[in-house]
């Protein structure tokens, strides 16, 4: 279990590893956008941009679709679910550690007040 | 009063945030509801830290914890998971009281991580953010299923994780 999911992360984050790569997520996470668009949003050639989304598609974290002359690039599910559990994972494991913390806090409030009511007398 | 307030049910937990920053940053977010000054003293007194550090259900025995919180001071946990112990040990960098913590992970192999949290106290809520910055991607890359860099106990957080799907609802 943990080796496959393994394997299959190092794919997504060798294409995470870029900069550019990972804004052209972020973007495409908002809408779909072609691959001129995403060029002109980074600044960048039509060729570098198609070597991007090139490594992305490879990695199922993104797929094109050619209409007419247009190539419009979308977020791909498998990569994305991924990532997403991936970090959802993480996310998880801190969730249960807050809500531990939350407690400990409370009891430091609750302690307080009594403290406070002592100290008033 | 104060017992009316006792007798309510629990608050709502708030939302914690994960996000991967970049290949070699984590960063977790959530606002705790007190003080900085109290959820900061429950980062830095070992008695307090133990309590919450190591969650009940992780299946983790926290076997001794002993922190020295000043800047070069160090800390150390240890843990039994089943038949092994694992050691996290590390330096203070930087420790400045309600607001900030820096501290190292040295027990890897593959070179140091450096975490640092920060406690942003808005009207007796404070909130915590908790950057872990890893020495390569392969590092970040491991610590999505654990707790920095804690393999042996990836089986159980796999656990962990199913029964958290079981009693909460999918957000």
């Amino acid at each position: 279990m943990v080796q496959w999911v393994q394997a299959n992360f190092d794919v997504s984050f060798g294409a995470l590893s870029d900069a550019t790569r990972r804004g052209v997520l972020e973007q495409l996470g908002r809408a779909d956008a072609s691959i001129t668009a995403l060029a002109q949003k980074f600044h960048m050639t039509l060729t570098g941009m198609k070597k991007h989304v090139g490594v992305l598609e490879q990695a199922g974290l993104v797929t094109t679709e050619k209409v007419g002359s247009v190539r419009t690039c979308r977020l791909g599910l498998r990569g994305l679910q991924e990532e997403a559990e991936w970090i959802e994972r993480y996310r998880q494991i801190w969730s249960a550690r807050f809500d531990e913390l939350d407690k400990v806090v409370e009891n430091l409030k609750r302690k307080e007040r009594v403290d406070g009511r002592k100290k008033r007398k | 009063m104060d017992e009316r307030r006792e007798s309510e049910a629990a608050p709502t937990k708030n939302h914690t945030s994960a996000e991967r920053r970049s290949e070699r940053e984590l960063v977790v977010t959530r606002t705790v509801n007190g003080p900085a000054r109290l959820v900061f003293e429950a980062w830095t007194k070992a008695d307090l830290f133990r309590q919450w550090w190591v969650p009940r259900s992780y299946g983790l025995t926290l076997l001794s914890c002993e922190m020295d919180v000043r800047v070069g001071g160090g800390y150390r946990l240890a843990f039994r998971h089943q038949d092994s112990t694992m050691e996290f040990f590390g330096t203070y960098l930087e420790v400045t009281p309600h607001s900030r913590l820096v501290w190292t992970n040295e027990e890897g192999d593959g070179g140091v991580t450096v975490t640092t949290v920060t406690f942003d106290d808005i009207a007796g809520r404070t909130s915590v953010a908790v950057h872990d910055l890893y020495p390569s991607k392969e590092a970040a890359d491991a610590a999505g299923g654990s707790t920095g860099a804690m393999p042996e106990a990836l089986g159980q957080l796999d656990e962990l994780l199913v029964s958290l799907r079981s009693t909460t609802p999918t957000p």
